[in-house]
């Protein structure tokens, strides 16, 4: 993405601020909430009202019920006479309940009802009915829960007790329901917004960033906000993925700017040794000779390249499963065997001390390489005037280590240039006049990493001793703990070895 | 195309356009196509060799190679094709007569006294005879490495071999070949 569209990603996203609000997670998690809720709170004010109507009814069936059992009672002792004085006290009495004593054929005789639905008398049982008061002098009607009792002889007796009170109640709770129904909305879509607004904005910002990120600013880093919530935790862990990032695009950076540092020269001088030839060459002999010189330069930068890969696929340390059990004595002496001749031919005396049978578990190619390599430097550096001119090659347990070194009498390496020695390209070298880049013992180093080990070096005294440590494989030592001589409890050669080792 | 068969030798590369080189091997051998195979790969990786080889590959070269590399790998593989299935015991190239039972290596009528390795050195080269070997071909037969030895290690042997070998001899066994690496050939004949 280039900076220039940042801006008009910025504009748009606040101009759909709200829809945008709206697709937040935050918000589609608080509305269903509030959804699931206000269900709830429904569901549960249903209720109460639903059982506080029945049990209003209860009791007024349970007084209805009293009452008419009461009068029932007076008409026995004292007969119609009496019945009729005591509902007429009764019916004057302030919030009295309803009463009514008709004849058989409904003609009213005592009371405060009046205006009942035609038939209301004719069965006996519980019902509801509108009804008008003979006090009041205006007629509103009003519900009531009446009973309606035969007495003998078939006159009508009716008791009952007027509903408002449980109208007012249910009027209450309905009107409570729906206020506390809109402030559960109102608020739950408030709290939903405020919500998904803090969330979107952290998100916002975090997006922003890794825009910019993107766009170039690799030092960019998403804001904490220092709450150890889950948001938090997750700018964590993308800045710790940044940071390495950055860390290995620092290393391409350097491997690279190496790279083409080094391989310009060789490059330089093959295209001018390529020109130098087309231009003053003048038979068949001198062109070739010059084409085997440019075919020489090009393979040495092939080498460069293939060093520079393996290292980089070593320090990448994607190989360590192919590691195996190892006779690392019978490694070093293959090497000092393949190197010997050239030794002798640089007039160098290769003298090796070899523990036997030290197992180790790696990888017998790069240990190969690793070794050679530093051989090789040894032979190119290690011939000056002293008066023993010799390599000596050891191996030896070092607890559970393994000690592997190539030491020479050839002018060492200074304790300050020590460690940087060990870097890619680096030579000390500065008229270049020895072949090589620089890279044998950066590849040593990386082989010896890729194996658990170190490598360093030390003064010989004079010369140099590089020493590779390295971890011995955990069954040797063991055995090599158990028996006093190791070499004799393991076999000092993998069983394939001695039919390689002999000439079939 | 590889399936039709009649190639002496296949060199595939690992990454082909649809299909992955080691799976063609793969099913090739699995039809019991037994056309040597050399697999070329940017994969130059340690184990990528490994991979190569069990899926049936004959030989392994890496990229970058030189062409003189390739070349000198692909005679190998389209000779092993021509000769018998069973090794002989002894290989013969002029008077220089070497027997792999018998560990002795004779010149004309003198015993060449070899150490161990020059011996193989010496097997590997008359095996080939013939043909162009180079070093990293020797480094891989002769010492089972595969890595590329910055210097001339291998050329200080075939030398010490040479000097065995050829000294006092009016003609020389083994010749180098300028730009790719040796080859065993009578050159009296």
């Amino acid at each position: 993405m280039t900076p220039a569209a940042d801006p008009v990603a910025g504009r748009s996203r606040r101009q759909h601020l709200l829809p945008n609000l709206f697709r937040t997670t935050a918000f589609k998690l608080t509305a269903v909430y509030l959804v699931v809720f206000a269900l709830f709170a429904g569901f549960v004010l249903g209720y109460v009202a639903w059982n506080a109507r029945r049990l209003l009814d209860d009791q007024i069936r349970f007084t209805i019920d009293a009452e008419i059992q009461g009068l029932a009672e007076q008409q026995r002792l004292g007969g119609m006479r009496r019945l009729i004085n005591v509902i007429e006290r009764r019916s004057r009495g302030p919030g009295a309940s309803l009463y009514l004593v008709a004849s058989p054929i409904g003609e009213r005789i005592a009371g405060n009802v009046e205006a009942l639905p035609p038939g209301a008398l004719d069965r006996p049982g519980e019902r509801e009915i509108e009804y008008a008061r003979t006090s009041d002098g205006v007629e509103t009607p009003s519900r009531a829960l009446v009973r309606v009792f035969i007495l003998p002889a078939g006159f009508r007796l009716l008791v009952g007790r007027d509903l408002e009170e449980r109208e007012r109640l249910g009027a209450v709770i309905r009107r409570a329901a729906g206020w506390s129904m809109l402030l559960v909305v109102v608020l739950g879509c408030f709290a939903s917004w405020f919500v998904a607004r803090r969330v979107l904005k952290r998100i916002d910002g975090m997006t922003e960033t890794a825009q910019s990120i993107m766009a170039g600013d690799l030092q960019g880093r998403l804001a904490i906000a220092g709450t150890g919530d889950e948001l938090d935790r997750l700018a964590d862990n993308l800045n710790a993925m940044l940071d390495r990032i950055g860390e290995l695009m620092a290393g391409m950076q350097q491997v690279s700017d190496n790279i083409a540092h080094d391989l310009k020269t060789p490059l330089t001088r093959l295209r001018n040794r390529a020109e130098e030839a087309l231009r003053t060459a003048s038979t068949a002999d001198e062109l070739r000779a010059a084409l085997d010189g440019a075919i020489d330069e090009a393979d040495n930068l092939i080498r460069v390249f293939n060093a520079l890969l393996m290292i980089a696929r070593l320090e990448a340390g994607r190989i360590t499963d192919s590691m195996n059990d190892l006779d690392l004595s019978e490694i070093v002496a293959g090497m000092a065997e393949l190197y010997e001749p050239l030794a002798e031919e640089a007039g160098l005396a290769l003298r090796t001390r070899i523990a036997p049978g030290l197992r180790i578990a790696g990888h017998r190619e790069l240990l190969g390489q690793a070794l050679a390599n530093l051989i090789d430097n040894a032979l190119k550096y290690g011939e000056s005037g002293a008066a023993a001119p010799e390599i000596l090659i050891e191996a030896a347990p070092s607890g559970p280590m393994i000690e592997l070194s190539v030491a020479d009498h050839g002018p060492g390496i200074p304790e300050a240039d020590r460690s940087r020695v060990l870097e890619r390209f680096v030579r000390l070298d500065r008229s270049r006049s020895k072949p090589g880049f620089g890279l044998g013992l950066s590849l040593a180093v990386a082989v010896v990493k890729l194996h658990g080990g170190q490598l360093r070096l030390e003064d010989n005294a004079p010369g140099l001793r590089v020493v590779m440590t390295l971890p011995a494989a955990a069954s040797a030592a063991q055995a090599a703990v158990d028996t006093p001589a190791p070499g004799t409890a393991i076999p000092s050669t993998p069983p394939a070895e001695p039919a390689r080792l002999a000439p079939p | 195309m590889a399936e039709g068969g009649g190639y002496d030798v296949l060199v595939i590369d690992r990454m082909l356009p649809r299909l992955d080189g080691l799976s063609l091997i793969r099913s090739l051998r699995e039809q019991n196509d037994t056309t040597p195979a050399l697999i070329l790969s940017a994969l130059a990786q340690v184990d990528d060799r490994v991979k190569g080889l069990r899926a049936g590959g004959d030989d392994y070269l890496p990229k970058p190679y030189a062409f003189s590399e390739l070349l000198a790998r692909v005679e190998v593989l389209s000779r092993r094709r021509a000769a018998p299935a069973s090794e002989p015991t002894t290989y013969r190239v002029g008077d220089l007569v070497l027997d792999r039972l018998a560990h002795r290596v004779t010149r004309g009528a003198e015993e060449v006294l070899l150490q161990p390795r020059e011996f193989r050195l010496l097997e590997y080269l008359m095996k080939h005879a013939g043909q162009v070997v180079t070093r990293t071909m020797l480094l891989e037969n002769v010492w089972d490495y595969h890595f590329d030895p910055q210097t001339n290690v291998i050329d200080v042997h075939v030398s010490r071999l040479r000097a065995k070998v050829d000294k006092g001899f009016e003609h020389p066994m083994i010749h180098t070949i300028r730009g790719a690496g040796y080859m065993v050939r009578d050159a009296s004949r």
